[in-house]
This record gives C-alpha cells, sequence and structure tokens, in this order.
C-alpha cells in the first residue's frame, strides 16, 4: 500500500507573530519555520503504518516555493521513502492545494492520502475536505485513530459529543487531530541520509492546474491587548459588572 | 522585524537544508527532553542519567565523531556544532550543559591520538551515552600556566605511578575515565604527557564542588591520584607530547563556547524585548523609553559583530585554515557580549530579574564561568598577542 503525506511549511508553534505595520500580512522576516505539527503528526502516522508492515511507500509531498524543501526533507528524515515539490509562488489558498494534491494522487495512485487536519498558519481546515470532494474519495477527518482493515481503514474520529468510528473503502483520505500521535524526534543520521533520498519537483502545469486566488485579505491585525483586571469588592459587585459592563450575562 | 531569539540571528548562507532540519529537531528534543526540567535540575544540582542515552538516541552526543565507534561524521561540518551550541543555550542552564555535552572536551584527546584500542573501548559507550568521560587539566595549585602542572606519572615497570590532584572539573563526579595532563617529564610544556585514567583505579577518589556561583546542575570535582596505578598502553598521544595534545584541543572547546555564549546573549536579548514592550513606566512602555531602545540597540549591535566573527572563525576552520589568535579573541569577544547583554537585560527586567527562575538571571551567574574557563579572557589576549608575533 503507497501512503501519501502532505506536509506544510508554517511559522513554528513558538514563535509569537506580529503584524506587519501596514496591516497586509504578519512580518514573516526572518522568522522560523517548521513543518506544520498536524502534518508531522500525518507523517508519523504513515511511517508507522510502513513500519507495521502494513505501507510498502510513504511518499511525503509539499507545495510552496523552494524553501519547502527543508519541510520535505524533514518528513524524509522522518520515515518517508521519497519527496515531491510542486512549486508555486506566493500564498495558495486551501481549493489550490487541494487541486494540486488532487493532481499527485492521479500521478501517485496511493491508496491512503494522509494529512494534517489544519494548519497552524491559516487554521483553514478545508483542504481534506475539499480534496475528498475534488477525487470522490472517502474522507475520515479529525482522525485520534487510524486501522487499516484489509480494503478498508477505520478512522475514529474526534467530534463534539465523544469519538466516533467510520469505516472507509480505500483509497481513502485522513486528516489527522492532535492525539492521533506522539511524532518522533528525526536523529541526525537519518536526517544525513534523508538527503540521499529522491525529491522530485513538479510544476503545477504539469498537474494540469492553474494556481488562482479566489479570496483577498483585507486587514491583517493583533488581538486587542488585554486590560488589566480589578478586585471585586463583593459578589454583587461581580454579578453587576458582568451584567452591566462586561455584558456576559444578562 | 522582531527580536527573538531566532529573528536576531542574521542571515548565514551556509546553512543549508540539512542544518535547518538538524536545528528543528534539536529543539524539538530540547524542548520536550530539558527546558521543562532545566531549572529543577538547576536546583538540585543534578543530571537524571538516563538523558545521556535519549541525547545519544537523537545524534547530539555523536555528532561530529566517526561512525565507526557509533557518531555522524559523514556531511557533518562546522555549522551543525554552531547550530547545537546555539540550541543548547536556549533553556540556559549551563550546568546541563557542560556536564551533558563534557564528552567534547574529554573525548577528542583519545580519538585524535589515542591507540586503536583506546577508541575502540571508551568511544561507543561515550558516545551511546552509557559511559562519562571528562578532561583533567587544571589543579589546585593552577589552571592557566598549563606548562607548570604538578601532577606526577612516574615509570615503574609497564606502568605509571600517578600522584597528584585536578581541580574544577566538569563531570568529574560521573566520570568513568578522565583524559589527564600529568608530568612525565622534567619542567615545561615538555614534560607533560596526557593519560588516560579510569576512575575505577585503585587509589583515585574524588568530592563535589556543588557550590558554586552558576552551573549548578554540573559535577564539577576534585580528583584526587594517590599512587594510581595507570598502565603505560593508557597514553594518549606520545610520552612528553602532550602538550600538543591539549593546545588542539582548546580551538574545538573555544569556538564551542563562543558559539554558547553568543546565543546566551541572545536569549538576554529576547527576554529584554519581550518586558520592554509589555512593561510600562511613567506612561508608556519600557521599549518607548530612549534609554532602554539605545541598551537594547547596543545589546543587538554586540551580539550582531560577535555572529559575523563567529561565522568568519567557521569559515576558516571549513577552508582548513584556523587561526589560534582569531579564536582566542573570539572567545573574549563573546563572553563580553555575554557579559554586557546579561547586564543590560537584568536591568531591564529590574527587580524580576533578580529573581531565581529565570533565563536571564541564571546566564547572569554564569557569564564568569565563560570568561575563566576554557582560557581566561587575559590569557586569550595573551595567547593572540603571541599569534601576532607582536
Ligand atoms: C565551573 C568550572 C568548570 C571547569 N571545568 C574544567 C574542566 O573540566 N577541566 C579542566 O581542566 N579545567 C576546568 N576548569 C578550570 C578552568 O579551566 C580554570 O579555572 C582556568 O583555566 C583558570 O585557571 P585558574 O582558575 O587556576 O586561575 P589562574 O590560572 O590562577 O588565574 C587567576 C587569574 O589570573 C589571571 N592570569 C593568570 N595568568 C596570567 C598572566 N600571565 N597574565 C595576566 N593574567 C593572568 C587569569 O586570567 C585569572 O583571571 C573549570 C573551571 C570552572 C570554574
Amino acid at each position: 500500500m503507497k501512503v501519501l503525506v502532505a506536509v506544510k511549511r508554517v511559522v513554528d508553534y513558538n514563535v509569537k507573530v506580529r503584524a506587519k505595520a501596514d496591516g497586509s500580512d504578519v512580518d514573516l522576516n526572518n522568522v522560523k519555520m517548521a513543518i506544520n505539527p498536524f502534518c508531522e503528526i500525518a507523517v508519523e502516522e504513515a511511517v508507522r503504518l510502513k513500519e507495521a508492515g502494513t505501507a510498502t511507500e510513504v511518499v511525503a509531498v509539499s507545495i510552496g516555493d523552494k524553501a519547502c524543501q527543508e519541510q520535505i526533507r524533514t518528513a524524509l528524515a522522518l520515515g518517508a521513502d521519497r519527496g515531491i515539490q510542486v512549486e508555486t509562488e506566493g500564498a495558495v489558498e486551501p481549493l489550490v492545494v487541494a487541486k494540486l494534491l488532487k493532481g499527485v494522487i492521479e500521478k501517485e495512485q496511493p491508496q491512503l492520502v494522509i494529512l494534517g487536519k489544519q494548519s497552524i498558519d491559516g487554521d483553514n481546515n478545508q483542504t481534506g475536505q475539499m480534496l475528498g470532494a475534488l477525487t470522490n474519495m472517502a474522507q475520515g477527518t479529525f482522525a485520534s485513530e487510524v486501522a487499516i482493515d484489509g480494503d478498508k481503514v477505520n478512522v475514529t474520529r474526534e467530534v463534539d459529543g465523544g469519538l466516533q468510528t467510520v469505516s472507509l473503502n480505500l483509497p481513502a483520505i485522513v486528516t489527522t487531530d492532535l492525539r492521533l500521535n506522539e511524532p518522533r524526534y528525526a536523529s541526525l543520521p537519518n536526517i544525513m541520509k534523508a538527503k540521499k533520498k529522491p525529491l522530485d519537483v513538479h510544476t503545477p502545469a504539469d498537474l494540469g492546474v492553474e494556481p488562482k486566488a479566489h479570496l483577498t485579505t483585507l486587514k491583517v491585525e493583533p488581538p486587542a491587548e488585554r486590560q488589566a483586571g480589578i478586585m471585586v469588592e463583593s459578589v454583587e459587585q461581580l454579578v453587576d459588572k458582568l451584567k452591566n459592563e462586561a455584558k456576559v450575562i444578562s | 522585524m522582531s527580536l527573538d531569539f531566532d529573528s536576531a540571528r542574521l542571515p548565514n548562507p551556509n546553512f543549508n537544508e540539512e542544518h535547518e532540519a538538524w536545528r528543528t529537531q534539536l529543539r524539538r528534543f530540547i524542548d520536550t527532553e530539558i527546558m521543562p526540567y532545566a531549572e529543577e535540575w538547576d536546583e538540585a544540582g543534578e543530571i537524571p542519567m538516563e538523558l545521556w542515552p535519549k541525547a545519544a538516541e537523537v545524534g547530539l552526543l555523536g555528532l561530529g565523531y566517526p561512525e565507526e565507534y557509533g557518531g555522524v561524521q559523514e556531511g557533518i561540518d562546522s555549522w551543525y556544532g554552531w547550530i547545537t551550541n546555539e540550541e543548547l543555550a536556549r533553556h540556559s542552564v549551563g550546568g546541563v550543559n557542560a556536564s551533558l555535552m563534557v564528552h567534547g572536551i574529554g573525548l577528542p584527546p583519545v580519538i585524535n591520538w589515542g591507540p586503536d584500542w583506546m577508541k575502540q573501548e571508551i568511544a561507543p559507550p561515550v558516545l551511546r551515552g552509557e559511559k562519562h568521560i571528562s578532561l583533567g587539566i587544571t589543579e589546585p595549585g593552577g589552571g592557566s600556566d598549563v606548562a607548570q602542572l604538578k601532577t606526577t606519572a612516574v615509570r615503574d615497570g609497564d606502568h605509571f605511578i600517578v600522584n597528584g590532584s585536578k581541580t574544577y572539573i566538569t563531570g568529574g563526579m560521573r566520570a568513568n575515565w578522565v583524559s589527564t595532563a600529568v608530568r612525565t617529564g622534567g619542567e615545561g610544556a615538555g614534560g607533560v604527557s596526557m593519560l588516560l585514567i579510569p576512575t575505577d583505579a585503585e587509589g583515585f577518589s574524588r568530592t563535589p564542588l556543588d557550590r558554586k556561583q552558576g552551573w549548578w546542575a554540573s559535577d564539577t570535582a576534585t580528583l584526587y591520584f594517590d599512587n594510581v596505578r595507570v598502565p603505560v598502553e593508557n597514553l594518549i598521544g606520545e610520552e612528553n607530547k602532550g602538550f600538543l595534545v591539549i593546545m588542539t584541543n582548546f580551538n574545538g572547546e573555544r569556538m564551542a563556547m563562543a558559539a554558547g555564549m553568543e546565543a546566551l546573549g541572545r536569549v538576554c536579548l529576547e527576554e529584554a524585548v519581550e518586558w520592554a514592550r509589555d512593561r510600562n513606566t511613567f506612561g508608556k512602555r519600557l521599549a518607548d523609553h530612549q534609554v532602554i531602545r539605545h541598551k537594547i540597540a547596543m545589546m543587538k549591535q554586540k551580539l550582531n559583530a560577535t555572529q559575523a566573527y563567529i561565522r568568519c572563525c567557521y569559515e576558516a576552520i571549513e577552508a582548513g585554515s584556523p587561526d589560534p589568535g582569531d579564536i582566542a579573541l573570539l572567545k573574549v569577544q563573546a563572553s563580553e557580549t555575554m557579559e554586557f547583554c546579561a547586564r543590560e537585560a537584568m536591568q531591564i527586567l529590574g527587580g524580576i530579574g533578580y529573581m531565581r527562575g529565570s533565563r536571564v538571571e541564571r546566564i547572569y551567574r554564569e557569564v564568569r564561568v565563560n570568561a575563566i574557563g576554557g582560557g581566561s579572557e587575559e590569557i586569550m589576549r595573551d595567547l593572540a598577542a603571541r599569534q601576532y608575533k607582536l
């Protein structure tokens, strides 16, 4: 079974991002970038399937400019067998990513596609679902457990009320939630070995896709700053302030 | 542009994808396995033994050592070393790094100068994190003037009989072996040899030096040799040629220290900037008072200069022509920068900076060990002046 995992280059989760003064975007100048944490979970799951003998090949794909090869290399160091970069410029929207991934799926014919449920930069939570719709493949989103069962995959999903298990026919699309697994560290020897693994570069045109923008960002601004607190004298005063000042109870 | 740890690093075109991958993975390792406990270990004055095998697993201990002993050397250049020392500085508990990475000064003499049997027996368990090796040069009678050391090793058949003492030895309480400088010959540098001394040998004893200004987590020790019999085959390098072994070891140690010190200065910058942006006095942010702005700008200025100088020295090393004088002065540049940044950051933090539990407070306490150990500022300048044939 071939598994395709998608990985995205995002701002490292530790970075306190700042909005640019002109409000056009967040400031990415000289900021530490890393693999999206949910994508890392996706890679880990694929590598575990390979270690268990269920998967035969793990292919990591990333969409972005040349810099995203760094994240593909990380996926290779974590245990993926080869990489694919779809070279794009600037920001790409979830729909475009989904179309490009569909192109890769057509070329690669994987049995299972694992993506993060969202990336921590845009927090869109759309790509997996859009990909499911475009490819007509079954989808199991927010996975906390993935078990291959013959030509099916059983996906335990984290839903509002608890857990839901769905049984999907392969090929299928899975998006990962936080509790699916704890990704390993890539060791230095594995990072060095990953250098020798193949990494192919495609253009959107190779996949028959023309990247288009459907969204315009109007403004990027930091969240309102937290105001200093006050000590209230009594419960009555607290209730009064919650009702009349904060207006959170009525 | 913000001034956090990563943003305040000047771009370096020598870094490629693998370097960045190593930074990312090492950071994850440190954030998970060290960062949450570092302060606790520092206060306890001890690091759990399990940390070494974990560090071995991720590749931290083996970095730069030959594959045949369990290391990773192929494709490893100086930039991996810089990244490693930078990343280790982020948790800012110097004692953890000093002890965890002490094989970085104890093992190279064995690897570079030791006989085959020694490399095969010592290096693999050290690089697996199962055994420990320290470096013993400094004596109670003096550290800077290495050529005057007094510990003697007198030949008796196929053994040396060692008498004397070493002090301030990092990792000394836990070491299984000590690469030790001893006097086998006459006066001065020409009578010094390096000898591998196992700490389970009869006549060896040690006491902890656990009340220190900083580096609390590190097991610093005084070592005593009382008629310790050491086989002649434990010589590291040739007899009476130990001074060369010691001096070649210093370049690597000084580069690692400089890289760590600059990064510690950068942690101070990061903490000071965050505080200055947040804290209000006299109706405006600290960061809006000109005096504070200038402190921050000067920290960045000195950090920039140090980073550029580090890069310059690593480039010379990569080109195969390092200048020991330049490296000695780099160590001074770095300790002065660290000192300046620790001072200014603590001023900017005010009272909270003086309270235990913050990175700046720890770094402030660990300036001097960096300015004294591995060659003091005075000795570094002296060495450089000699190198430049003044
Ligand atoms: C925490 C810690 C860990 C250490 N770990 C190790 C270790 O693992 N292994 C090891 O071998 N050593 C270790 N050291 C020892 C360290 O290398 C020495 O402290 C250092 O070399 C200085 O030697 P000293 O303390 O004997 O000072 P001295 O040599 O006595 O010097 C005292 C002062 O005089 C100055 N001075 C000396 N000579 C001159 C001169 N000619 N001109 C001008 N000024 C001069 C020095 O710069 C210093 O300021 C450690 C030290 C510390 C504090």
